[in-house]
């Protein structure tokens, strides 16, 4: 299923005239209008999870969503998220790395960014991630406002200063005015924290919860194949104990886990965790991703070191601590032990991570952006963008 | 009556219990002894309605569906088909297979003839032996081994019954309610766990009650939970008896309100053989009872002895291997209570740790109690009864039993959310047809004003087309079939896209 392309040409009209945009008064779908706010309607919202953490089984409700953002602001963060005038030069927008066709990753092992710079980790997807209480792979940031200063004036990243930011948005010609649609009743809403505040908006109307895999959970039991259902059995046993840390609904339970991956040939060991938190004992520690979209966000892991899904699953069971390199004192999580999967078992995991694909609340890709400059700026036709199309039916 | 005629008799008799059992067609009828009539004894009771709920959360009559299984089938053939509230009986008989239930309310029950069970037998290869999601639950009298995960499993269900079992030499835990609310496990018999044989993990209102847990590396845990009692448990050479903790790193942060109470902790000496690396793989053998960060643990009642350790360890997080940090949850036991137990030779081959404790408060003897690490506001009554270290300062408790509290299972079952009809129309449709339908505008399907214009107030018609959708217009996509959402929800949606009217 996929109809995501259709919206990118249907909807090229939005833009006509550059300084007249008008931004959209309705949400995006999948929220409901209230007191001009725009609040997350789901059929997880049937259901209770213990302690309100959003952790659980299949009929299991949600954690606590960041909503409350008016339409405008949405639209206007839509914008601003595809634009590469947030960059120093207008080589880059967040989509650069983000790629809605790329599950909002960029299918690098690290992500490249100002003058071809090569990051220290990879992107990760931007599906559900209103949903995260920490964001980064080592969690040092705690808000979507906090996180977007990353990217924006990071040297290797967009490389901007705020300075430039807010002048190239304040000289454009359509900025100032979507930015007093978006913050009316505001003296001065060019700001930088609403600049981020707006991105944020976009990004948490990025909602995959449609998958076969929640048909089946919410009821459905036709919506999986009998080859998934035994690599969903896998994935929750307690032999493979996927589930305990990649916890449904949302396949992570956003708590930091060691697990010991290995980083590409000749990088240095990445610590993660343990720098956010001055805390040896969290070496090596990352936040556990969600497995929504997985198949279409390879590379794996934090500098990507799995070019497929399936060595990123077998390496769960090539040993407790297996990669973790000579001489480094990395306390491996208890989850992590000998499995002994077999490579049936292996396939059926993979296969059943397939059904954690829903792309059917893909936003429209602006067909122009305020600055002029093209919104698909730095997207790549990648090998895995063609295996992820191929694998998704 | 002649001999001949009693011959004819017995024969008759005979024959048909033969028939029963060659032919089997009416299932076997068990005396449900969780509700009924009780024995009320010589002396006027009091508070058997409540005691009865230690027994059962499900006393009412089922009425559903009863499903029979028998040797040569699959369970889960039967629990495919099976809606909630039935029950599916398995006969005695080896069952090979792993049996998972993501539906609501079935009771899958074993059972016994003559002492002969059903078996799941995981030979070795098989992963969990039974697994369920749903709320409801209840699995009771089979027999289950050789499985190199869990014997049964639960994933967020609330209100189970885990009961009867006997559990031999499977995998990581033999018992393992996760994510639940209102529980109970009684009357199993587990033994030969590489983990916890009864391990309540991230769960509230629990009780565990009347097992036999031995020959484990830990015998019960109750861990990251709230208001659970562990009681009149049989724990007897596991690594660790009882444990209480709060394991840094999981999503749920908190344990307490944990009342260990009248259970016989003897002679849990048995050499670890936890998975490298899992948090028991730390435990001393000869550990009674370990609170590990835990609060409000109540400690009352138990028989303690022979274990070589220690009865009792309290510690921290920092004080013990193999844990890890998290910033978000306190890492020591505090307001833990001992209150009267019979403690006897324990601590007779301690470890190096709890023996210079003794020394730096000039001791000895074999400790019955060991605390180690900050823990804050605990108590303990009769401390002269025991070898203690770290509990001097300790004050004494403001409180001597916990025999007003008879449970922590809530009054009724935890209800599942009310939703109110309009409202799953409403979900559904911004949920699911907002993507691709918007009132005036074209989008990936046709505007809402044009369906309901066709439709007007014909929503089982609209629900129709969506279960089945054909192809209607050639400048549109093929719409995707929405037959995962049941018939009602389907109508709800048909009689929401009707109604909207922006
Ligand atoms: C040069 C490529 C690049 C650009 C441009 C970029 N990102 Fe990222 N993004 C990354 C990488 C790499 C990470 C992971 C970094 C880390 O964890 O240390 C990341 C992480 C994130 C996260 C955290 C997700 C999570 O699950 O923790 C969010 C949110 C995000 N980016 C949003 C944005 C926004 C908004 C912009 C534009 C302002 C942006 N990104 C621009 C590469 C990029
Ligand atoms: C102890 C917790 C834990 C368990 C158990 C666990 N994972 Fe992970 N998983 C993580 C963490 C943490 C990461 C990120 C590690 C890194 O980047 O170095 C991760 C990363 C992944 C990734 C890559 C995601 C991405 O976006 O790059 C996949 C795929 C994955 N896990 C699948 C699985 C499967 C399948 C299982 C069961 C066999 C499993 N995990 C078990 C914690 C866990
Ligand atoms: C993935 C996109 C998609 C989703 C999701 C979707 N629809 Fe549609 N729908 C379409 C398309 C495309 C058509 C046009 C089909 C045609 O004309 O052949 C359509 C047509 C229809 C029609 C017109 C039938 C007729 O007789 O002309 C109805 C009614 C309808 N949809 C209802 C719904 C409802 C209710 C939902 C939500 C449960 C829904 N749709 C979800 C894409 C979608």
């Amino acid at each position: 299923m996929k109809y995501w392309p259709y919206l990118f040409m249907l909807f090229s009209l939005t833009l006509q005239a550059q300084d007249s945009v008008v931004l959209s008064e309705q949400c995006p779908p999948s929220f409901e209008l209230r007191s001009g706010q725009c609040y997350l309607v789901n059929r997880y919202q049937f259901y209770d999870s213990l302690q309100d953490r959003g952790v659980g089984g299949t009929q299991t409700g949600l954690p606590a969503f960041r909503d409350g953002f008016s339409p405008q602001q949405i639209d206007l963060g839509r914008y601003l998220f595809f634009d590469p005038l947030l960059s120093k030069d207008g080589s880059l927008s967040c989509a650069s790395c983000h790629q809605p066709a790329l599950g909002f990753a960029d299918g690098r092992a690290r992500s490249i960014g100002m003058d071809g710079q090569v990051v220290k980790r990879a992107a990760p997807s931007l599906w559900n991630v209103g949903f995260l209480k920490k964001l980064f792979w080592d969690a040092r940031a705690s808000t979507l406002e906090e996180q977007a200063l990353g990217p924006l004036f990071a040297a290797d990243e967009m490389a901007n200063t705020p300075q430039k930011l807010l002048a190239d948005l304040t000289g454009n010609a359509a900025y100032p005015d979507l930015f007093a649609q978006a913050y009316p009743g505001s003296d001065a809403p060019l700001t930088l924290p609403n600049v981020v505040h707006a991105l944020a908006a976009f990004q948490t109307s990025l909602i995959s919860l449609n998958s076969r895999y929640d048909r089946y959970a919410l009821g459905h039991h036709g919506a999986l194949n009998e080859q998934e259902i035994a690599g969903m059995n896998v994935y929750r046993s307690f032999v493979a104990r996927c589930a305990e840390c990649h916890t449904p609904p949302l396949f992570t339970n956003q708590q930091i886990a060691v697990i010991g991956t290995p980083e590409p040939e000749g990088m240095p060991l990445d610590i993660g965790a343990e720098a956010t938190f001055k805390a040896a004992k969290l070496k090596g520690g990352f936040k556990v991703p969600t497995l929504r979209n997985i198949v279409k966000t390879a590379p794996y892991m934090h500098s990507g070191r799995f070019d497929s899904l399936r060595d990123a699953v077998e390496f769960y069971t090539k040993g407790r601590g297996h990669a973790v390199p000579a001489g480094v004192d990395m306390q491996i999580h208890w989850h992590i032990w000998e499995p002994k999967l077999t490579e049936q078992e292996i396939d059926d995991i993979v296969t059943f991570l397939g059904a954690l694909t829903d792309e059917s609340l893909m936003p429209v890709i602006p067909a122009k952006v305020p600055s002029g400059l093209s919104p698909l700026t730095g997207f790549q036709p990648t090998l895995n963008q063609q295996q992820a199309e191929y694998t998704d039916e | 009556m002649s001999k001949g005629n009693i011959f004819a008799v017995v024969l008759i008799v005979a024959a048909f219990f033969v028939g029963r059992h060659w032919f089997a067609d009416t299932p076997t009828v068990m005396t449900d002894s969780r509700s009924g009539a009780g024995y009320s004894g010589g002396a006027e009771s009091t508070g058997s309605a409540r005691s009865g709920l230690v027994r059962a959360i499900h006393t009412a009559p089922r009425t559903g569906t009863v499903h029979e299984v028998r040797e040569g089938e699959l369970i889960m053939d039967k629990v495919k088909v099976a809606e909630p509230g039935d029950t599916i009986l398995v006969y005695p008989g080896s069952y090979s297979e792993t049996v998972y239930i993501d539906k609501d309310n079935i009771r899958l029950s074993g059972v016994i003839e003559k002492g002969q069970r059903a078996v799941l037998d995981g030979k070795g290869h098989l992963n969990d032996a039974v697994l369920y999601s749903g709320n409801d639950i209840v699995v009771e009298n089979l027999l289950i081994t050789k499985y190199k995960g869990n014997a049964i499993m639960g994933q967020a269900g609330n209100n189970f019954e885990i009961r009867n079992n006997i559990i031999v030499d499977t995998g990581v835990y033999g018992i393992f309610p996760q994510l639940g609310k209102n529980g109970i496990v009684t009357h199993n018999v587990i033994s030969g766990i590489e983990d916890a044989a009864i391990y309540v993990g991230m769960s509230d209102n629990i009780h565990v009650a009347h097992n036999q847990v031995f020959e484990s590396v830990a015998g019960i845990e109750i861990e990251n939970s709230r208001h659970a009692i562990v009681e009149n448990n049989y724990v007897t050479n596991n690594t660790g008896g009882i444990l209480a903790f709060i394991t840094p790193g999981l999503p749920v942060k908190t344990t307490y309100d944990v009342i260990i109470r009248n259970n016989f902790i003897v002679g849990n000496n048995h050499p670890n053989f936890g998975a490298p690396g899992s948090t028991v793989a730390g435990i001393p053998p000869g550990t009674g009872i370990l609170i590990m960060a835990a609060d409000e643990v109540v400690v009352e009642g138990n028989i303690i002895s022979d274990n070589k350790t220690a009865g009792i360890i309290i510690t921290d997080h920092n004080n013990a291997p193999n844990t890890t940090i998290d910033p978000e949850s306190d890492p020591a036991p505090d307001k833990v209570a001992i209150l009267d137990n019979l403690m006897h030779n324990n601590g007779y081959d301690t470890i190096d740790e709890a023996k210079a404790l003794m020394l730096t408060e000039f001791k000895t003897g074999n400790p019955d109690i060991v605390r180690v690490g900050v823990s804050r506001d605990s108590c303990i009554i009769n401390r002269h009864q025991y070898v203690t270290v770290g509990v001097d300062n300790w004050a004494e408790c403001g409180f001597t039993h916990t025999g007003d509290i008879m449970t922590y299972l809530l009054d009724k079952p935890v209800e599942p959310r009310e939703i109110d009809p309009s409202e799953v129309g409403k979900v559904a449709y911004l949920g699911i047809c907002a993507g691709c339908h918007t009132y005036t505008g074209r989008m990936i399907g046709p505007p809402v004003q044009v369906i309901q214009a066709l439709y007007m107030d014909n929503a089982q018609g609209l629900a129709d087309y969506i279960a089945n959708p054909v192809k209607k217009r050639d400048d549109y996509p093929e719409m995707p079939p929405q037959d995962y959402l049941d018939a009602t929800t389907r109508l709800a949606v048909a009689e929401y896209m009707l109604s909207v009217s922006k």
